[in-house]
């Protein structure tokens, strides 16, 4: 009896695999998702994660949704990029920067398929780019840390001097001093987008050096937990982390890419896909702010006002007069920063210690 | 009076006189079915049936002409570096830094691509590759160096070398070697068509790095097996002692085996940047020097067992992934999966080398 069962256990996973291989004709759409970290994460890849779930449930029975995590950026990406693309899946969204040239390189070969790619430059026919535009986020925590520092030191935990990163560093700053001219950032760059154990060392040695603000461009919790524990404030980065440290987050910066991932998903369902390069902002909703908590009104109120602004367009987080290091104008009085500026942007505002890792 | 109640036997382990051969050569196989047998159990706790699990980990995979293609081209990297460590090992030379000649080769190499990015020759292929294993062995010699004049322990000085190599590429792609029409983002220009080693099968990316690998394997063996050098190699593994009375010159073989090992993972760096990826990125290894390490014990450090460990390991990554893609397995599978093989393989190897008693028959009385 037992062996009988056994065999037709084999059977049946037999069956089963053939009727997967030949992918029988349904109307569902595979949607895939590559992503850089683990879903876990509590932060960037978390979100994204969120955005999947949320084309699941906008779309429902028309869509199957797949995720691959921990992809490291690199050969092993495109091989994973494609073997989504062999398997059927109509949109492929990949999730960090270093998948750019590997998903352009699959998308050539695989035409009808449509790409989006988060945080890149390079588009192409079937393969569209979009990002945020999270320095309005980090304009609004320097306003709040200008209020709440009383070292005026803030202590920021990087991942890798790309141009993203230095930008949240510039307006971190440009929002502190908006209210306060004496405050300085020190950035301590940790070469990884996640390593909780680094991250929270990062934070640790910041702290020592006089930070009362702490805010990070790492994905996981980590350098918020640090700040809870040492009786500083901090910022949760990518998602609400407030679970993480009820008394020290007083404000998150959110990414929100449902809405982005169910409108694209049903523009590839319904043929109306086209390829473009979108950055979002608070206007749009795709970046969010979290409640402004352990902080007293006025600071709320003023927190409220600078992101009112930005979202109506009335304030650019850049605009002149913005000072280099060197103290040169490089953005002067009356103007904002072009978007060659912002995106490729590799100096540091007057006001960041340390120079600029090259 | 020991507190253990007397029923409970003790065990020891008691080195066995003569190890057999069959089993040394038979335990990673045991090796792998006891995972495999792991693996159903696994699955089966995480409610997934597991003969489609197996499958889709382990064999789907490999059922295209591309799949082929992928497992080797991730496992080249690993057959190329662990036939070098593994040469080293027998030697008792313990070469943990090949993630830093690898990245060496890689920076070597991707420069001598990038200064020939506008000359169409086809000897830029070849000056390419040899400028990547100058850089693997010029890395691997410093070791070598520090351990012959001040007799430093090579383990430390070559895994703080691989540091070093890493955040060297790093500073060179953040600064004076990136693109310069990339927006300032840490990437190299793309390497030309005359730098990049040419694809073997059409619309796949396995690429002639998967022959060398294959020449290096054989001449690995050659150079183990039959010539004087690696048995010079091996006596001064297995005997230290014996090696000095036969006059067998120590430093010289420290050397060898590290600009060997060195110029061997300074070819699968170049390998790598010429091949899959086609420019310099901060990163270019998820890896690989690491797991070479591991891949040249599975490989019972022979060139051939080296090969045959290289393609489970990349089969493990690949099949990972596809289980995350099918079936929806979580991608901490792949991690654990690696640790159950590496497990039982040292647990199979205790019992090829020793034998379990238990003591308390061995004498009457207890301690």
């Amino acid at each position: 009896m037992r062996i009988k069962s056994f065999y037709r256990e084999i059977l049946l996973s037999l069956i089963a695999i053939a009727l997967s291989g030949v992918g029988f004709a349904n109307a569902e759409t595979k949607v895939g998702f590559v992503y850089v970290g683990p879903i876990g994460d509590h932060g960037w890849t978390y979100r994204h994660d969120v955005g999947r779930l949320a084309v699941e449930k906008a779309l429902g029975a028309k869509v199957k949704t797949t995720f691959v995590e921990s992809v490291k950026e690199g050969p092993d990406s495109e091989r994973v990029i494609r073997q989504l693309a062999a398997t059927g899946h109509k949109v492929i969204f990949t999730t960090s920067f270093g998948f750019m040239n590997p998903t352009l390189k699959v998308a050539k070969k695989f035409p009808d398929v449509k790409f989006e790619h988060a945080t890149g430059y390079k588009q192409s026919k079937n393969v569209a780019t979009f990002s945020g535009r999270f320095y309005e986020g980090r304009y609004i925590a320097g306003v709040i840390a200008g209020k709440i520092s009383k070292t005026n030191k803030i202590g920021y935990v990087a991942s890798f001097p790309i141009p993203e990163v230095v930008r949240g560093i510039n307006a971190f700053l440009l929002g502190a001093r908006s209210v306060n001219p004496d405050m300085s950032i020190n950035v301590v760059w940790v070469n990884t987008w996640y390593d909780p154990g680094k991250e929270g060392d990062a934070a640790k040695a910041l702290i020592d050096q006089g930070a009362d603000i702490i805010t990070q461009h790492t994905d996981s919790p980590a350098p918020l937990q640090v700040a809870e524990n040492r009786g500083v404030k901090g910022f949760g980065q990518a998602s609400d982390m407030i679970k993480f440290a009820p008394k020290a987050q007083l404000s998150a910066i959110i990414d929100d890419w449902d809405s982005y991932y169910v409108e694209r998903t049903k523009a590839a369902i319904d043929g109306s896909w086209n390829s473009q390069d979108v950055w979002l902002g608070l206007k749009e909703g795709m970046v969010k702010m979290a409640p402004y908590t352990n902080m007293p009104n006025d600071v709320v109120a003023l927190a409220q006002k600078t992101e009112d602004a930005i979202r109506d367009g009335s304030l650019h987080p850049f605009s002149g007069p913005i000072k280099d290091q060197s103290g040169k104008i490089v953005v002067e009085a009356g103007k904002v920063a072009d978007s060659g500026m912002l995106l490729g942007m590799n100096f540091y505002v007057e006001g960041v210690q340390g120079s600029l890792p090259k | 009076m020991s507190l253990i109640p007397q029923f409970i036997p003790k065990f020891v382990l008691e080195t066995r006189v003569e190890v057999s051969n069959k089993w040394v050569i038979l335990s990673p196989i045991i090796a792998i079915i006891l995972t495999l047998f792991s693996g159903i159990i696994i699955f089966s706790l995480m409610g997934k049936d597991p003969l489609l699990a197996l499958y889709t980990f382990f064999i789907q995979p490999v059922t295209t002409l591309f799949g082929v293609t992928e497992l080797l081209v991730k496992a080249t990297p690993l057959v190329l570096i662990g036939v070098g460590l593994a040469i080293g090992f027998k030697a008792n030379v313990w070469n943990i830094g090949a993630e830093g000649q690898f990245t060496m080769g890689a920076i070597f190499g991707g420069g001598a691509a990038l200064l020939c990015n506008n000359i169409e020759s086809y000897l830029v292929l070849p000056f390419v590759l040899l400028l990547g294993i100058l850089g693997g062995a010029f890395w691997g010699a410093i070791p070598a160096f520090f351990k012959t004049r001040f007799n430093a322990n090579e383990i430390l000085t070559s895994l703080m070398l691989s540091y070093i190599a890493v955040l060297f590429l790093s500073y060179l792609v953040h600064g004076p070697w990136r693109d310069p029409g990339g927006f300032n983002f840490p990437e190299s220009q793309l390497f030309s068509d005359y730098a990049m080693l040419p694809v073997l099968v059409e619309n796949s990316r396995l690429n002639l790095g998967s022959v060398f690998a294959i020449l290096v394997v054989l001449l690995g063996w050659i150079l183990i097996a039959r010539s004087i050098i690696g048995f010079q190699l091996r006596v001064v593994g297995l005997a230290p002692a014996a090696a000095h009375y036969a006059g067998f010159k120590h430093s010289g073989l420290v050397w060898l085996s590290f600009t060997i090992s060195g110029g061997l993972a300074g070819l699968a760096g170049i390998a790598e940047v010429s091949g899959p990826i086609g420019q310099l990125l901060p990163s270019v290894s998820p890896g690989y020097g690491f797991t070479a390490i591991i891949v040249a014990f599975l490989g019972r450090l022979h060139p051939v067992g080296v090969l045959f460990a290289s393609l489970v390991m990349a089969l493990s990554y690949i099949g990972g992934e596809n289980a995350q893609i099918e079936i929806g397995l979580p991608a901490a599978v792949t991690g654990l999966f690696q640790g159950v093989l590496l497990f039982f393989l040292l647990a199979c190897d205790v019992l090829v080398r020793y034998r379990i008693k238990s003591s308390s028959f061995i004498s009457g009385k207890r301690s």
